[in-house]
């Protein structure tokens, strides 16, 4: 039978990419195969067939340690020729993202990266992502004979997933890469969850020093919500990558985003158009993000923020 | 050391209206992207270290004045620049991108490092750097946000999900960069007035002995999603304002749970 085949360097993610590609293959009148690849891969094969793959392709290779992506595409194009695969659901991660289209390239494939949505229309799949910084969501369909898409993690729920018979193959592949990690280090700070936060303010480059962020800490203590941020205070090192909200961070659904200090580009409010409610503090009366507020105070944050957290601890 | 820089020029996204839920793009301004300004800077400075041409590779797509426009980088420090300018590439997807781009550096000749922006800012796939590295025979590495290059490899330092990295390819490689890498610098006067004197061509799909590209996908639809707030904004002294927002706030059954 032919096979939609899935990857991703995370088994969760991996895990939810057989969750949902299990029902869209059953649309196409396809099995669901996964790989695991890298040393100590085959340990996920468990969770895979409880995740509904048929099959799983384990390959512990070193070549695959690190997951670089030239052995990545090169591993999973021999795969996909040993499966039979016609479609190829890879991770969206950042090895994910990198790793797909080398893979469509050598398939002569072509590849939608960034899927935040993927339906069968018609017998045929349509892959939705964001366009324009996130402004609009293009719906495309590959019309090649192998069809990659790399989906954004959390797209499904491996929840509730009906297992599979995961029975494991071990492939035989020729792999090598050109890359080498000279160092790595895990990354330092504290881990938010964004996605699933009901409360959250977001924080910009409005604030004119890192110490400053004290003044979003406490209002978000008093609102009892969780502090995320632009991409510009990620760059600065101010505050973790896990807290970027937008297009290349988390996409949230909030009750409430409350942004202070944030100019409203559209890579940022991509990331809360889901959001129940916005509101924002900003000084400029003709920032964009006003545009997409239900509720806005126009003024200096360094006034606002501590008048309204005194507001709140009195509510 | 010879870069090849790949620079897409995007419309300017500030300047994108969208009307019945489509993106009006016709009059907007072409601009090159923020990343790819990254990745030029990224050329000039590595150059500073250690010699060599930075070239500027640019695809036209579907910008009339790209050949134009292209001259922002050689006013950041590109020796030249090389546009690929054809009717039948106006809106090409990433493989056709690709495949072009890999013609022109192989044309363009001596090239040890090819570097890319990890996105380009309107439509940010991430795919052409690794399909190009693919077609070339390139290692790659992603998302660096530091570049050295030294005894015929390139080391570059990236962030990823969870971890730092430090990686190493030997030359020649592809690399894609992202914004922490550098803060480019806006060209001065002197150096718009001396990139107008600098080696600029076009190119069309013929000059690289490449047909017009079987498309590999075709776009169902691309419309904006719906939006509707109450776009209210409080009045009053910021005390006045803060307790208005609280309200509605408790009013809204957000607060107070
Ligand atoms: C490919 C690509 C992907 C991107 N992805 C993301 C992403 O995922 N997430 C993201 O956030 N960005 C992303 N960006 C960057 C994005 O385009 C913007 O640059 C960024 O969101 C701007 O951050 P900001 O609002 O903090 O800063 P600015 O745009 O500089 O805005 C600062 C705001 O603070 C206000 N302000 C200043 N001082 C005060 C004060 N004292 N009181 C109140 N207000 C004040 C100003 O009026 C201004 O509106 C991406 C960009 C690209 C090209």
């Amino acid at each position: 039978m032919a096979a939609l085949l899935v990857y991703s360097e995370r088994v969760d993610t991996a895990c939810e990419l057989v969750a949902g590609g299990k029902e869209l293959a059953a649309a196409l009148g396809l099995g669901v195969s996964a790989v695991a690849l890298g040393p100590g891969a085959g340990a996920a094969a468990s969770a895979l067939a409880a995740a509904g793959a048929d099959s799983v392709y384990v390959s512990e290779d070193a070549a695959f340690e690190g997951w670089p992506a030239d052995a990545v595409a090169a591993g999973l194009a021999q795969i996909v020729e040993q499966a039979g695969a016609s479609v190829v659901l890879v991770g969206s991660t950042r090895r994910g993202k990198e790793t797909a289209p080398r893979l469509a390239q050598k398939l002569g494939a072509g590849c939608v990266s960034d899927v935040s949505s993927l339906v069968v229309e018609d017998g045929d799949l349509v892959a939705g992502r964001y366009a324009f910084g996130g402004a609009t969501v293009a719906r495309e369909k590959l019309v090649t004979a192998v069809k990659v898409f790399a989906v954004m993690p959390k797209t499904f729920d491996a929840e509730g997933a009906s297992a599979g018979a995961g029975t494991v193959v071990s492939p035989a592949l020729s792999v090598s890469t050109a890359v080498k990690v000279v160092d790595h280090r895990a990354k330092e700070g504290d881990h938010v969850n964004l996605d699933a936060a009901p409360l959250i303010v977001g924080v910009g480059r409005g604030f004119n020093a890192r110490e400053d962020l004290a003044l979003g800490d406490e209002l978000a203590a008093a609102l009892g919500a969780v502090v995320g941020c632009t991409k510009s205070l990620a760059d600065f090192e101010w505050l973790g990558e896990d807290r970027i909200i937008g297009l290349s961070g988390a996409k949230t659904a909030p009750d409430l985003y409350l942004s202070v200090g944030v100019s409203g580009q559209i890579q940022h409010t991509v990331g809360v158009s889901a959001a129940k409610l916005i509101a924002a503090v900003n000084k400029d009366k003709e920032a964009p993000i006003f545009a997409l507020a239900d509720y806005g105070i126009v003024g200096d944050l360094y006034e606002v923020l501590p008048a309204l957290t005194e507001r709140l601890k009195s509510v | 050391m010879d870069i090849v820089v790949c620079v897409k020029t995007n419309p300017d996204l500030q300047m994108v209206r969208i009307k019945n839920r489509e993106a009006v793009t016709e009059a907007v301004p072409y601009k090159i992207g923020d990343l790819e300004k990254n990745a030029l800077q990224a050329a000039v400075d590595l150059r500073a270290a250690a010699g060599g041409k930075v070239t500027a590779l640019c695809l036209a797509e579907s910008n009339r004045k790209a050949a134009e426009d292209i001259k922002v980088a050689l006013a950041m420090g590109a020796d030249e620049a090389v546009v690929i300018d054809d009717p039948a590439l106006a809106a090409p997807d990433q493989a056709a991108i690709a495949a072009v781009l890999a013609a022109a550096v192989k044309k363009i000749g001596a090239c040890d490092l090819l570097l890319f922006g990890e996105g380009s800012s309107d439509n940010y796939t991430g795919q052409v750097g690794a399909r190009v590295a693919e077609l070339l025979g390139l290692p790659q590495i992603g998302y660096a946000r530091k570049v050295e290059a030294a005894d015929g490899a390139v080391r570059c330092e990236r962030s990823m999900d969870d971890m730092i990295e430090t990686l190493e390819a030997p030359l020649p490689a592809a690399v894609t960069v992202v914004s922490e890498i550098n803060e480019p610098t806006i060209p001065g006067l002197m150096q718009i007035m001396k990139a107008k004197s600098k080696p600029l061509q076009v190119w069309a799909l013929a000059d690289l002995g490449l047909g017009a590209p079987a498309p590999v996908r075709e776009i169902v639809s691309n419309l904006a999603e719906e939006q509707d707030r109450k776009n209210i904004l409080f009045e009053g002294t910021v005390a006045e304002q803060a307790d208005a927002f609280v309200n509605a706030l408790i009013k809204e059954g957000v607060l107070g749970r």
